[in-house]
């Protein structure tokens, strides 16, 4: 199977890149932009019998660090 | 005679810089420890040198956390033994855990290389000995991640509990928002951990170590360890 781990910085965390990517979409014209975050997607090949638990550890403790970035698996 | 370790990761830059500054302190010899090794036996003190490791990919220190010498690191600090990150490596222990907080991208995004002027605002620590507080150092930093970022509450656990050794300043020794270079919070560019034996700092002392290099400031911490 495939997972695809999506990591975002936390709300709490300045996110410099998104503020710059929002300046850059309203110099294009885009009326109302709001807040603008940049995170990541990872894709990761597994064994479907991995166990979830072991996936969650993963994303945890090497994908993501959970002082700044929140995540979320889907597959 | 003190024996230093300088842990050598992929992608480490300042190793052969700190290996340099380290034994040319009195009492001091320093040598390299490849990432691979998994024993400090000998060693009084370790240092986790600047540089890319791993390229820093997915994020600064997040795959050296995993070295095999982390572990031999992390049983080190565990008994009281001095560590010291320089730049990649507070990187590194901040992502290891053994310091609290995170470094990410500088807040005007780009890699700033240059000297700074920092506030010692402790010298109770073996870190900060030799400096006096409130003394200016003038040290280079050079990063592009380099805003320290933690919670309100961890925060002020670094604040009750003295372990802000450094703060970027101005020249006077002044702290505010238009001398803090990266967006750090608090202004912090080094702290320690509870125990008073980690110790993590964005700027190179190593870089300001020998008047050929424009500043001797980053003496008042080589020696502090040296003494």
């Amino acid at each position: 199977m495939k997972i695809v781990v999506t990591v975002m910085p936390k709300p709490s965390v300045l996110d410099p890149q998104g503020a710059a990517a929002a300046e850059a979409i309203r110099h294009l014209g885009l009326q109302g932009v709001g807040r603008v975050r940049i995170g990541k997607s990872i894709e990761v090949e597994l064994p479907d019998s991995t166990p979830e638990a072991e996936i969650h550890s993963v994303a945890r403790e090497l994908l993501s660090n959970p002082v700044i970035e929140d995540y979320e698996i889907s597959k | 005679m003190k024996k230093c370790a300088v842990i050598r990761f992929p992608g480490s830059n300042c190793d052969q810089d700190c290996v340099l500054a380290f034994n040319s302190l009195p009492g001091v010899s320093a040598d390299f420890v490849w990432h691979k090794d998994s024993s400090l036996a000998g060693f009084d003190m370790v240092v986790l040198p600047g540089g890319f490791s791993y390229g820093d990919y997915l994020r600064c220190g997040a795959i050296a956390r995993f070295s095999p010498v982390m572990r031999a690191v992390r049983e080190f600090a565990a008994v009281g033994g001095t560590v010291i990150g320089i730049c990649n490596g507070f990187q590194i222990l901040c992502e290891s855990g053994l310091l609290p907080g995170a470094l990410v991208r500088n807040k005007n995004l780009h890699f700033i290389c240059k000297h700074v002027p920092l506030r010692v605002e402790s010298a109770e620590s073996r870190f900060t000995k030799a400096a006096t507080k409130g003394q200016v150092l003038n040290i280079p930093i050079a990063h592009g991640e380099g805003c320290y970022f933690a919670e309100d509450q961890i925060l002020a656990e670094l604040r009750d509990g003295d372990r802000i050794l450094l703060r970027y300043c101005d020249s006077a020794g002044r702290v505010g928002d238009s001398s803090n270079p990266n967006g750090s919070r608090d202004h912090i560019a080094g702290i320690c951990n509870a125990g008073r034996n980690v110790f993590g700092l964005m700027p190179h002392p190593e870089r300001a170590c020998d008047p050929m290099l424009g500043s001797t400031d980053g003496l008042a911490i080589l020696q502090s360890l040296a003494a």
